[in-house]
């Protein structure tokens, strides 16, 4: 049978029980439009979960020192005194893939304007800080290199202690302020960066020169920790491992000894909170998957009982030429046309309802191609598969049964 | 040049003697198994049935002669022996084969007329036209119009079957058998579901088409619609036990022409 006459024979059949075929196709609609939703929920809140750690800036790499020990007792993480300013001259010197490195030490100052006071966290860096972290001025200007060599009294603040400090809307620049009873100028305000993944205000800090905190406000000669850039993404590996070789060498350690330091990149850290919501979508989808497969059952009963109410019909196709192929395809295009269209309705409703969840719940939602044409590909595939044996059972059919069947 | 393949339709005639028969069976036997039992529905028939013959095949119910329609229709299968049909031998065909045989050289026409619901007249005749791959859509409706014509249904071709009268859905599933130019027309109790007036109509078109050189074979426990045809076969037990040529056949024009006053009367 031409392939133009079975389409019309099938959609004919269809077009006979429409009520019948509609909930047939239901069970696929609902199936394919909560797969389509739950995986553009499922790659919404992963992508919002990328986009916020990447506003700690993707290419960057911490460098902290081991735990100190004294006597056998081991002290925090990160509190080990060895790592000095002599490390980061190495690191710019020595590390092709490193395009940034700035010494960090970061120390909790209270500030005081006038009658307000804040407390919060003064940390002392490089200007080269900025490019790392891809913080921009929205007033003002950077300090610079000669102020950290003469550990000037100037700083950055944030827009959450302009605001405790100054009031709303409020442009400090050229006031001054006091850090722990020492007066600072300001000289620039940060742009606005809200919450990092961890729920930690990224607004709420001082930035000031290397040499002002740490020699200044915190009396120490070494440094707490580093950061460092590297040239582009796919070079964080590159970059890890020679700043690992650099502080080896630097701090006489064999290349089979442990490092007294720790890197960590921000890929680790991406990688962790993408995995997480990986694993929710898949749950999600899995779930909706189940729906799908609910429906292709609902296919199948349904064709099985097409079948046997058209067992007549078949016999006359068959007596009057039609082989067992020819049944065969015909059953096998009616399932497949239920599937596809439940799927092609399915898809269309599984975005609207995304589409609604982003505008009335306000979740991230993201609907990908792949999601879409995996939903169509499996729907017909599920078509193909729970309409076989329906069709094989009417095509293996007696011609002389099938027309003596009442 | 011997035909073993069924798909391809003979050149009409010029291979085949003209005496040869469109229909020939030996030593015929068919044995169905109802669980331990066998049951014996066909024992060693042997027939020929010719070109432009018009056959009645009687008996009463449970004497082979419905197993002897099917097989001849290939509906079915014979356990033991030969059955030639238009010189091919059908014995040995595949399921898709026989299908093929069905849709080019046979025509089938049902008690209970089996027409599908829902589905116009035209398109219920175009059905075994849709299996044949080599004829195109115009083509289609065109043979299926002249089939429709042919049964005196050319104006009722939109018409659904619950439409039409049960005359006129018998009418339709003659065109249908007739569609395909089939070498053999086969009717299981074409009129038993009829009543007399449109029985003799029925009859007037098999009567009509058999002139025009179809081979027609009805299978029928009337004995007066037996004696519209040319031949009566008589089955009993699996066996034919009777073959007489009709001396002169009734002719159903003519007995038609002479009903009108008797449904008249029969309607007062």
């Amino acid at each position: 049978m031409k392939m133009k006459n079975l389409l019309k024979a099938a959609l004919r059949s269809l077009a006979k029980n429409k009520m019948r075929t509609f909930l047939t196709m239901l069970g696929i609609i609902i199936g394919v439009a909560s797969v389509i939703a739950m995986l553009a929920i499922g790659q919404g809140s992963k992508q919002s979960i990328q986009a916020q750690i990447s506003t700690l800036g993707t290419n960057v790499l911490m460098i902290f020192p081991q735990a100190s020990s004294a006597g056998g007792v081991r002290m925090e993480a990160g509190s080990s005194q060895k790592m000095t300013i002599e490390d980061v001259t190495a690191i710019t010197e020595r590390c092709p893939s490193v395009a940034y490195v700035t010494p960090q030490v970061r120390s909790s100052g209270q500030l005081v304007n006038g009658n307000l006071n804040w407390r919060t966290s003064v940390y002392g860096v490089y200007p080269n800080y900025f490019e790392i972290r891809n913080l921009n001025l929205v007033s003002g200007s950077l300090f610079t290199m000669s102020d950290d060599r003469s550990a000037t009294k100037v700083c950055v603040i944030g827009q959450t202690v302009v605001t405790n400090l100054f009031g709303t809307d409020a442009d400090p620049v050229g006031s001054f302020i006091r850090i722990n009873k020492i007066p600072f100028k300001i000289v620039g305000v940060t742009e606005k960066k809200g919450q990092n993944a961890y729920g930690q205000d990224q607004d709420d800090m001082v930035i000031a020169p290397f040499s002002t905190v740490q020699k200044r406000i915190m009396a120490i000669t070494h440094i707490q920790s580093m950061l460092a850039s590297a040239r582009s993404e796919p070079l964080i590996t590159n970059a890890s491992q020679e700043i690992k070789d650099v502080l080896k060498a630097k701090h006489n350690l064999g290349p089979s000894e442990d490092p007294d330091f720790t890197i960590r990149t921000q890929t680790d850290i991406a990688a962790a909170a993408t995995a997480t919501s990986g694993i929710l979508t898949i749950l999600l989808a899995t779930i909706a998957s189940i729906s799908l497969l609910v429906g292709g059952i609902g296919i199948m009963n349904i064709m099985l009982v097409s079948v046997t109410e058209r067992t007549r019909e078949i016999g006359i196709r068959m007596s009057v030429g039609a082989r067992g192929r020819d049944v065969l395809l015909q059953f096998l295009i009616e399932a497949l046309l239920i599937s596809l269209l439940g799927g092609f309705i399915g898809v269309s409703l599984g975005v609207l309802v995304s589409q609604l969840i982003a505008n009335i719940l306000n979740w991230p939602v993201t609907i990908t191609i792949q999601s879409i044409l995996m939903s169509f590909i499996f729907s017909s595939a599920i078509g193909i598969f729970f309409g076989w044996y329906p069709a094989r059972k009417a095509a293996g059919l007696n011609p002389i049964d099938a027309l003596r069947y009442e | 040049m011997h035909l073993q393949c069924s798909g391809v339709a003979p050149v009409a005639g010029e291979d085949i003697n003209m005496d040869k028969p469109i229909i020939s069976v030996r030593a015929l036997v068919k044995t169905y198994k109802m669980g331990d039992v066998e049951v014996h529905a066909l024992r060693g028939v042997n027939a020929e049935i010719g070109k432009d013959d018009f056959v009645a095949i009687l008996g009463k119910s449970g004497s082979g002669k419905s197993t002897f329609m099917n097989i001849i229709g290939c509906l079915d299968v014979p356990t033991r022996g030969q059955y030639h049909l238009d010189g091919v031998d059908v014995s040995s065909l595949t399921k898709d084969q026989l299908a093929n045989l069905r849709n080019r050289k046979i025509g089938f026409v049902f008690q209970s007329f089996n027409l599908l619901s829902r589905t116009s007249a035209l398109e219920n005749v175009e059905l075994p036209l849709m299996y044949n791959k080599k004829i195109t859509s115009r083509d289609m409706r065109e043979r299926s119009l002249n089939a429709l014509e042919a049964v005196g249904l050319a104006d009722r071709a939109h018409h659904f079957p619950n439409q039409l009268s049960g005359g006129e859905q018998q009418r339709v599933a003659i065109a249908r058998s007739l569609v395909n130019d089939p070498v053999v027309i086969l009717a299981d109790e074409p009129t038993g579901n009829l009543d007399t007036r449109t029985s003799l109509e029925v009859m007037a078109i098999f009567q009509k088409l058999n002139r025009k050189g179809i081979t027609i074979v009805i299978v029928t426990h009337e004995a007066d619609i037996a004696a519209f045809t040319k031949r009566n076969i008589t089955f009993r037990d699996g066996k034919i036990i009777k073959s007489v040529e009709v001396n002169k056949p009734r002719n159903a024009v003519h007995e038609l022409a002479n009903m009108p006053v008797m449904v008249e009367e029969e309607e007062v």
